[in-house]
């Protein structure tokens, strides 16, 4: 049985804001492990009478680390980012198991280009972190959709010479792009090289986002996509 | 059992009985997950072949299978993602009809079942055999999209969704277990909803 698949408890070590309706939540690991940037921890919530919920978080830091960072958006009504946002405090004690998923993960040698939407960044971030700190920025190149500037996650960190943000709704005061989708001129500058493509974030995003890429000419076989969320 | 401080679960008091645990209905959405882009298969060109330890390998086109007699499922599915939807009506043919046509060698106990985009998944035998799966290419009475694995997906409705193949393009009858691509990347190697299988070692 692999190590990644038993459960280990994690104390909640910081919480901070990091973006509207976004938190990041560094966790304290009992058994500290490697995971590779693109993975994710599952997040078991159980109640006194036994009941549990169980939700998979990427991982948001890089690897190596003592603890591991994930940030959870709060959904409307949703059962576990509610509780991680409205209840969790530092201290707290959380049931986690992984790293798991090796499709969506990163060797951290290959020249990759990333493309989020909302939360998805946040794996796509783990990666981009490990690129920068390779010395590797070359490595990376992303491109993340937000609505408008307030929901940019890691706003201090994120931008950089690898990163191109898209805002759809509200664009910051200078911006050169016009508010709106995500465009094949976006990402077509961007996929003139042998680059492998992570795609993440919400049906909807991955979608449009994987079609814009075969439009631009990317080969099926080079896209890897993470999709969540509850969107038919 | 660790319990989480503060955490009761969202109002539980009228939890659907036929919702496995963990599991939340999805209503009228169908949510979509895969790993690959989404392909587009042409019926012209489609095929679905049963071979490995069986005693007459055989590949259907898409008029052949037609041709067979129909099935139909109606209920329930669950992703591992934790939605459900309940009132499905899937229509197609069983594999048990297949099998008929194709027999199953003694030594088998594994099936791999395959995509025509590359995507694998393993079941052991018992979980494809008496009416438990299908080869399907009608959902609610029209004809399955692509984004849900049309023109034909496999239906393994007692199992987690992504043992259900999308685009599905055969299945191979195997004496020993091997892990397909979810399995690989740490998904449980049965996936049954009722007792949360979801990775490994679940
Ligand atoms: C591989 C992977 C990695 C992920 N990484 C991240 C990440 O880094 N950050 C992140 O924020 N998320 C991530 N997610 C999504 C995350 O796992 C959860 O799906 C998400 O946090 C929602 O869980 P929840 O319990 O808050 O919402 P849920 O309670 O599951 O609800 C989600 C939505 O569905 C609807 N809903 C659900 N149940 C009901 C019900 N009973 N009645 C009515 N409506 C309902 C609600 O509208 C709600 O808004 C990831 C998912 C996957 C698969």
């Amino acid at each position: 049985m692999p190590a990644s698949s038993s459960w280990q408890t994690a104390v909640v070590a910081a919480i901070g804001p990091e973006a509207s309706h976004a938190k990041t939540f560094r966790l304290r690991l009992t058994e500290p492990r490697t995971h590779r940037p693109g993975q994710f921890y599952v997040v078991r919530l159980t109640a006194p009478d036994g009941y549990h919920a169980q939700r998979d978080y990427s991982v948001a830091s890089s690897p190596g680390g003592e603890d591991i960072e994930i940030t959870v958006e709060m959904l409307p009504d949703g059962e576990v980012s509610g509780f991680l946002h409205n209840v969790v405090e530092v201290g707290d004690v959380l049931e986690v198991r992984g790293p798991v998923g090796r499709f969506f993960s990163w060797d951290g040698a290959t020249p990759i280009l990333g493309l989020a939407g909302g939360s998805g960044v946040v794996p796509l971030m783990s990666m981009l972190r490990l690129a920068r700190r390779a010395n590797r920025p070359d490595l990376m190149r992303l491109v993340v959709s937000v609505r408008s500037p307030a929901d940019l996650y890691y706003a201090d960190e994120i931008s950089g010479p690898e990163t191109t943000v898209v805002y759809t709704r509200e664009a910051p005061a200078g911006s050169s792009r016009p508010v709106g989708r995500l465009t094949a001129e976006d990402v077509r500058p961007l996929v003139e090289s042998d680059r492998e493509v992570y795609v993440c974030g919400s049906a909807g995003f991955c979608d449009g986002a994987t079609n814009l890429l075969l439009e631009v000419g990317v080969d099926v076989q080079r896209i890897r996509v993470s999709r969540w969320g509850p969107t038919s | 059992m660790v319990t989480t401080r503060g955490f009761i679960g969202r109002q539980r008091s009228s939890r659907d009985p036929r919702l496995p645990p963990g599991q939340y209905d999805a209503g009228k959405d169908w949510p979509v997950l895969h790993a690959e882009a989404t392909p587009s298969i042409d019926t012209a060109n489609w095929t679905f072949t049963i071979d490995g330890l069986v005693d007459t390998p055989t590949s259907w086109t898409w008029d052949e299978i037609h041709a067979l007699e129909p099935d139909r499922y109606e209920g329930a599915i669950h992703c591992v993602t934790t939605w459900s939807k309940f009132g499905m009506t899937f229509d197609g043919v069983s594999i048990d009809t297949l099998l008929e046509i194709t027999g199953v060698r003694d030594e088998a106990a594994y099936v791999m079942a395959r995509s025509h985009t590359g995507y694998t998944t393993n079941l052991p035998i018992e979980d494809v055999v008496d009416g438990r799966a299908w080869v399907v290419w009608d959902v609610n009475g029209a004809p399955l999209d692509d984004i849900h694995g049309g023109p034909a997906r496999l239906l393994v409705p007692h199992l987690y969704f992504w043992k259900s193949a999308k685009w599905v393009s055969g299945l191979k009858f195997m004496a020993e277990d091997e892990q397909g691509f979810w399995e690989r990347n740490g998904y449980h190697d049965h996936g049954d909803p009722w007792l949360e299988q979801r990775y490994q070692g679940d």
